[in-house]
C-alpha cells in the first residue's frame, strides 16, 4: 500500500498522464513539432528563411518522393511525416549560392531517396537528412554551405530550443544519446585544445550553435536509423564525438581535407560512423537489454 | 590587448575619393591610409595621365597620429558653397574637416565647425537633408566610440553575426551655414548602432527628399526615408528579411528603368557561407519596397568590398564593378575553419575578442579577383573581368568611377588594404556614343551633390546622380556619364535638384560634357 499511495497520486497528475500518454505516441509526431517550433521562432524572429519557395519546395519534393518511392517499393504510401521532418531540416540547413533553389529539390530527393535503395536488412542506415546534406556539401562545396542564419547568435533562442529539445528527447526515449554526444564533444574537445595549446572557448562553442542543436537534436537522436539498446546507442554516440574529434584535429592541422569536413565536421562524423554502426547492430541481433 | 584578432580590426583602412579640389575641371584622387605616421596622398590630375601628390603641401597628408587616430576615408563636398571642393576625413578617430582656402591649401575647421567628435568610422556621406541649400553631413559608425590603442576591455566586438546592434551610433550633422554644424541624430532618428560600413543617399520613394541607405555588417540593411526634412523614418522595405554581412552600398539604374536601385556587397566562401550579393530593385514607389534579384554569379563575389555601376562599354546600360578579398596572408592558412567555429556560436563567445581564436599569418578569403559583371539580359549579370583586363587579387576595399581623361569613358580606381592602388583606364567601345554632365547648384548645394540626372534617348532611360559618398569608403567623379550604344541624340535630359527645382534639357549636344547651372528662380 505504501507504494500504491504515490504511484496514484502521480498518475493523479494531468502532467503525468499527458507525459505518459505522449510516450506512447509515434514519436514523429514529436520531433515534427519540435523542428515545426524550430523553423517558426526562426523565422519570426530572424526571416531566417529568405524566402518560402525553398521551404515549399524541400517540402514538396521530400514528401512527393516518399510517396512515390513507398507505392512502388510497399504497394502503398505510408505516413508522409518523416519527409516533412526532412524536409523542414534541409530548409533550415541548406544555404544556397545565389538563392538557387536546385539544392533543396535535390536534397529532398537525395534524404528521400536514400532511404530506399541504401538499405540493408530492410533498414536504411543513413538519417535521410544527414545524408543529403553531407552529400551535397562533398559534391557542392561551391554551390552549397550549411545554416549561415545563426538563430541571431541569441541566448534566448537557443535556451526555447534546448528546453523544449530536451523535453521531447526525453519523451521519445533518446535523452541519453543527447546527453552522451554533448558530454562527449564538451570532453573530448577540450581536450583536443589543450592537446595543440589552443584557447578552450573557441573550441566548445560551436556546440552552442543552431546546427548543433538540430543536429542533437533530429539527426543523431532518429529513431529509425539509431542502433537497438541503449548501451549500444550511448556508445555510438560516444563514437561519433570521437570520430568529429578527429577531424577537427585534422582540420587543425591543415590537413587536406574536402572542404566539407572543416565545414560540418558533426554532420560527416555521423554520416561516417552512423551506417557503420547500424550495420553492425543489425548483423548481431537485438540486444538483450534495452 | 586584441593582438589576437588584429589582422580583422585593421583590414578596413584603404579609400579613394574624387574631387577636382583645385577646380581645374579634371577629377583628382584622395586616399587616405590606416597606419600610423603614413601619409595620405592628394594626387592632382596633371592632365597626361600623370597625377603628382600635394597632400604634404596640401596639408592634408599627416592625418594618421597616435592621439587622433587614422583615416578610415574621406568624403569631398562644397559646404559653404564658395566654388572650392572641402574635405572631411573620417577616421577610427576624431572626424576632420578640412575647408579649401584656395584650390592648393586646406585649413582645418573641425573645432570651430563642431564636429570634433571620436567616431569609428568607415564611412560618411554629404546630402541636403532639409533642401536648405547646405550640404549635411551624415557619418556612419562602425565600433563604438573607444580609443582603439587604449582599451579598457576587450569585450569590444559584435553581439550577433547577422543582428548586432552594439555598433557605433551613426551620426547626422545639419549644416548651420555659418561653418558649423549641429548634431540632429537623435533628433532626426537616424542613431542606427547596426555596425554601419557604409551609406549611400538618393530619392528613392520619388517625393522631393533624399533618403538614407545602409549596408551594415552583421546587419540587415537599413533605409531610412526622409519624411519633408523634418525627421527620418526607419522603413523595412523588403530589407529586414535577410540579415547579411553588409560591406558597401552602390547605386545605379540597374535595368534602365530610370530608377535608382542599390547593390549591395557581402560575403561568400567555398562550403562555409553564401550570404550572397543584394541587387536590390527600387520598386517603392508602387510597392514600398525593394526586391532583391541578385542570382547567379553576380551574387557570389566572394568576399565583397566596394562595387559601383558604371557604363564601361558606353552601351547605355549599367555593368558593375566589385572588389574583394579579405585577408591575404599565408595561402596555407585559412581562418575560415577557426571563424566557423563561432560565427554559430552564443555571443558570448565571440563578442570578447579575447575569446577568438588567435589570427596568426592565415589568410580570410584572400587573393581573390575583382569581379566586372555585364548584363547579358536572359543570361543574368556575367563576370567579365578577365576577358576586360581586371586581374589583380589585391585585397580591394574602395572602388571610385572618374573619367581621368574627360573623354567618355569610365576609368576605374581601387584602393586596396596594405597593398598598391591600381588604377583601370577604361577603353569603351569607340563606335559608342556617351554624355556627361558638369551640374552647379545655385539654391542647391554648389557641388550639386545629390542632383538626379534622367535622360531620356529613343527607347533608353536611365536615372543617375551626383554622388556626395557611395560604395565602401569611396566617392565618385561629380560629373555623371551616359552611354549612349549607338545613338546619335539625347530626347530630353530632366534634372531634379536637390532644392527641388526641376529643370529639362532638351536635346543637348553629345560626346562631350555639357555644364548645367541650377537656374536660381
Amino acid at each position: 500500500m505504501s507504494d500504491a499511495t504515490p504511484t496514484t497520486i502521480a498518475e493523479r497528475n494531468p502532467f503525468v498522464r499527458a507525459w505518459k500518454s505522449g510516450s506512447k505516441l509515434d514519436p514523429r509526431y514529436s520531433i515534427a513539432f519540435l523542428i515545426t517550433l524550430v523553423l517558426v521562432v526562426a523565422q519570426l524572429r530572424y526571416h531566417m528563411l529568405g524566402s518560402y519557395d525553398r521551404l515549399v519546395l524541400a517540402l514538396a519534393v521530400c514528401t512527393a518522393t516518399e510517396a512515390l518511392l513507398s507505392w512502388f517499393d510497399r504497394g502503398k504510401v505510408v505516413n508522409l511525416l518523416s519527409a516533412y521532418i526532412s524536409g523542414i531540416s534541409l530548409t533550415l540547413l541548406i544555404k544556397p549560392q545565389g538563392g538557387a533553389l536546385w539544392p533543396f529539390a535535390v536534397g529532398g530527393f537525395l534524404a528521400i531517396s536514400s532511404k530506399y535503395v541504401l538499405r540493408y536488412r530492410d533498414n536504411h542506415l543513413w538519417n535521410p537528412t544527414n545524408f543529403a546534406v553531407a552529400a551535397l556539401l562533398l559534391l557542392a562545396p561551391d554551390r552549397v554551405s550549411v545554416l549561415s542564419h545563426q538563430f541571431g547568435n541569441d541566448v534566448t533562442t537557443n535556451l526555447v530550443i534546448w528546453v523544449f529539445g530536451l523535453v521531447i528527447a526525453a519523451r521519445v526515449g533518446v535523452l541519453h544519446i543527447t546527453v552522451t554526444y554533448v558530454a562527449s564533444f564538451l570532453l573530448l574537445n577540450s581536450l583536443r585544445a589543450a592537446a595543440l595549446g589552443q584557447p578552450l572557448l573557441p573550441e566548445i562553442a560551436p556546440i552552442t550553435g543552431p546546427m548543433y542543436q538540430l543536429f542533437v537534436f533530429f539527426m543523431i537522436t532518429d529513431p529509425r536509423t539509431i542502433v537497438r539498446g541503449r548501451r549500444r546507442q550511448v556508445l555510438v554516440a560516444i563514437l561519433i564525438a570521437v570520430m568529429e574529434t578527429l577531424i577537427r584535429f585534422a582540420s587543425d592541422k591543415g590537413w587536406p581535407l574536402p572542404t566539407a569536413f572543416n565545414v560540418a565536421p558533426a554532420f560527416l562524423a555521423l554520416a561516417l560512423v552512423g551506417p557503420i554502426a547500424k550495420w553492425f547492430d543489425l548483423n548481431k541481433g537485438a540486444p538483450s537489454t534495452r | 590587448m586584441i593582438r589576437n584578432v588584429e589582422p580583422h580590426v585593421a583590414a578596413l583602412g584603404a579609400s579613394v575619393s574624387v574631387a577636382d579640389f583645385d577646380g581645374d575641371g579634371k577629377p583628382d584622387l584622395y586616399f587616405t591610409n590606416s597606419r600610423f605616421g603614413e601619409p595620405n596622398a592628394l594626387y592632382r590630375n596633371r592632365g597626361d595621365g600623370t597625377f603628382e601628390d600635394l597632400a604634404a603641401a596640401a596639408g592634408l597628408a599627416n592625418l594618421n597620429r597616435p592621439g587622433e587616430g587614422v583615416s578610415m576615408g574621406a568624403v569631398w563636398g562644397d559646404f559653404e558653397n564658395d566654388g572650392r571642393e572641402d574635405v572631411l576625413v573620417y577616421r577610427y578617430g576624431y572626424l576632420a574637416l578640412f575647408k579649401n582656402i584656395d584650390g592648393r591649401h586646406f585649413q582645418d575647421v573641425t573645432v570651430q565647425a563642431g564636429l570634433h567628435r571620436w567616431v569609428n568610422s568607415n564611412g560618411a556621406i554629404w546630402l541636403d537633408y532639409d533642401r536648405d541649400g547646405l550640404l549635411d553631413l551624415y557619418v556612419t559608425a562602425y565600433f563604438r566610440d573607444i580609443d582603439l590603442w587604449h582599451l579598457g576591455t576587450t569585450k569590444i566586438m559584435h553581439n550577433s553575426f547577422e543582428f548586432a546592434t552594439n555598433g557605433g551610433k551613426n551620426l547626422l550633422f545639419h549644416n548651420l551655414g555659418n561653418g558649423k554644424f549641429e548634431d540632429v541624430t537623435d533628433k532626426m532618428g537616424v542613431g542606427s548602432t547596426r555596425w554601419s560600413l557604409a551609406a549611400a543617399s538618393a530619392d528613392f520613394n520619388g517625393d522631393g527628399w533624399p533618403d538614407i541607405y545602409l549596408a551594415n555588417d552583421y546587419g540587415p540593411e537599413e533605409l531610412y526615408l526622409n519624411d519633408h526634412g523634418r525627421r527620418f523614418v526607419l522603413t523595412t522595405a523588403g530589407l529586414e528579411s535577410e540579415s547579411k554581412s553588409g560591406m558597401a552600398v552602390a547605386l545605379g539604374d540597374a535595368f534602365n528603368r530610370g530608377r535608382l536601385d542599390a547593390f549591395v556587397t557581402n560575403i561568400s566562401e567555398r562550403g562555409y557561407l553564401f550570404q550572397n550579393n543584394n541587387l536590390r530593385l527600387n520598386e517603392m514607389l508602387e510597392a514600398h519596397r525593394f526586391r532583391n534579384v541578385a542570382e547567379g554569379e553576380i551574387a557570389d563575389a566572394g568576399w565583397g568590398w566596394g562595387a559601383q555601376f558604371g557604363d564601361f562599354n558606353n552601351d547605355g546600360a549599367n555593368e558593375l564593378f566589385v572588389a574583394n578579398g579579405f585577408i591575404s596572408a599565408d595561402r596555407e592558412k585559412n581562418y575560415w575553419y577557426s571563424m566557423s567555429k563561432i560565427a554559430g556560436a552564443n555571443a558570448r563567445f565571440f563578442e570578447d575578442a579575447a575569446t577568438w581564436p588567435p589570427f596568426g599569418n592565415a589568410s580570410l578569403s584572400g587573393y581573390e579577383r575583382s569581379r566586372v559583371y555585364i548584363n547579358r539580359g536572359v543570361a543574368g549579370w556575367v563576370d567579365v573581368a578577365a576577358k576586360v583586363g581586371v586581374t589583380d587579387v589585391y585585397d580591394g576595399r574602395a572602388v571610385a568611377l572618374a573619367d581621368l581623361s574627360s573623354r567618355g569613358a569610365v576609368d576605374v580606381i581601387v584602393a586596396n588594404q596594405n597593398q598598391p592602388a591600381v588604377v583601370y583606364r577604361d577603353y569603351p567601345d569607340s563606335t559608342n556614343h556617351w554624355i556627361g554632365f558638369t551640374l552647379v547648384g545655385t539654391r542647391s548645394n554648389r557641388s550639386a551633390i545629390g542632383a538626379e540626372v534622367l535622360l531620356e534617348s529613343g527607347d533608353l532611360k536611365q536615372r543617375r546622380i551626383v554622388d556626395g559618398g557611395s560604395g565602401f569608403a569611396s566617392q565618385n567623379d561629380r560629373r555623371v556619364h551616359f552611354g549612349l550604344g549607338a545613338r546619335e541624340w539625347v530626347d530630353r535630359i530632366v534634372i531634379s535638384w536637390p532644392s527641388g527645382t526641376r529643370q529639362v534639357l532638351l536635346h543637348p549636344p553629345i560626346d562631350r560634357f555639357v555644364a548645367v547651372t541650377e537656374p536660381t528662380r
